[in-house]
């Protein structure tokens, strides 16, 4: 059992990582332009491991923000995983020890989310420690690389490894839709509403993490009020 | 006001640590409230979604490429591909289609 959530960790973590290492490459090149050297990007990639937060960290950086500024830019970027960190609540087995919920918490991030709630059952913490140790040591290593070789990469490679994540995504995303028309009516509602946001002005001027949180909030009580989960539906 | 990195690299860290932890420390049983577990249940597939587009299209060099990704996708996935043949797919979509506007 415990092999298996190895040996599927790091197949996932491998997947993932590959999409890390391109986008951490090329975050790599707004740490260079903050002044960082290619270990102190490295670490800020292992303990942060968050694209949108990093980006502002490192604008932050070469800005010369205050440290509250970049408190709070790291906060807004990375409010989403508050909400992600509730719903993996709901999937923790509740005898598992709270060291787990510690390490499991660290390590969150859009795609660990995405494939842990993926996997039916309680959640597996040697799943998810095997998935997120490789693709996390990936994304801290495409940042060093990144600001190392600047820009070597053809941009042709950058952009097409660039969206490898978002496949992901809707890997994840599509086949629950499949079986739940009002999962698949808040995804459709989801991509609408997150595209006119884009459109609308002033609301555009929202950073996508902001604009990610306040449509998550938004459409996802909509769709709790219009049809709540029966009991079966988190035990599956 | 001292600009030290590591102190900069310290502050999103420890921000960021405290907010992936605090809610899986705080909820330790499941939930029992009918509207906030059809919430939870309901928050991956649009946090997910929200997240992909339009920004697949801002991802790429033409965003025409972006979005024949996210069809792609879509459509090998609703044929039942999983994580990696669909995240293949759509890089290969980019790196075809960019190829040929060029």
């Amino acid at each position: 059992m415990d092999k298996k959530d190895i040996k599927e960790g790091l197949h996932d973590g491998l997947m993932i990582g590959l999409g890390y290492f391109a986008v951490a490459f090329s975050l790599g090149f707004a740490a260079k332009r903050a002044g960082l050297a290619p270990i102190e990007g490295a670490i800020a990639s292992f303990f942060n491991h968050a694209s949108a937060g990093e980006y502002g960290l490192y604008t932050s950086i070469a800005s010369l923000a205050t440290y509250a500024e970049v408190a709070l830019i790291t906060l807004i970027a990375n409010a989403r995983y508050l909400l992600m960190s509730c719903s993996l609540s709901q999937r923790f087995d509740p005898k598992a020890p709270f060291f787990h919920r510690l390490l499991v918490g660290f390590g969150i991030t859009d795609e660990f989310f995405g494939v842990s709630i993926a996997r039916p059952g309680t959640l597996s913490p040697t799943h998810f420690y095997s998935c997120a140790l490789l693709a996390i040591l990936m994304w801290s290593s495409g940042t060093f690389f990144g600001i190392w070789l600047g820009n070597m990469l053809p941009s042709n490679v950058v952009s097409a490894l660039s969206v490898s994540l978002y496949g992901m995504f809707i890997a994840i995303i599509i086949p629950p839709c499949k079986k739940d028309k009002v999962v698949a009516c808040a995804v459709a509602g989801s991509f609408a509403l997150s595209y006119l946001c884009t459109l609308i002005p002033h609301v555009n001027e929202l950073s996508s993490g902001t604009r990610t949180i306040i449509l998550t909030i938004l459409i996802a009580a909509v769709a709790a009020i219009i049809k709540p989960v029966k009991e079966e539906s988190y035990a599956a | 006001m001292q600009h030290n990195t590591y102190i900069y690299i310290f502050i999103a860290a420890l921000v960021s640590f405290i907010i992936r932890v605090l809610p899986l420390t705080l909820i330790r049983k499941p939930i029992s409230n009918t509207f906030i577990r059809s919430f939870l249940y309901y928050v991956p597939y649009v946090t997910l979604a929200v997240m992909t587009f339009p920004a697949i299209t801002e991802a790429t060099q033409s965003p025409i490429a972006g979005l024949a990704a996210l069809v792609v996708s879509i459509i090998a996935a609703l044929y039942g591909a999983g994580l990696f043949p669909v995240a293949v797919m759509s890089c290969l979509t980019v790196f075809i289609i960019e190829w040929i506007i060029k």
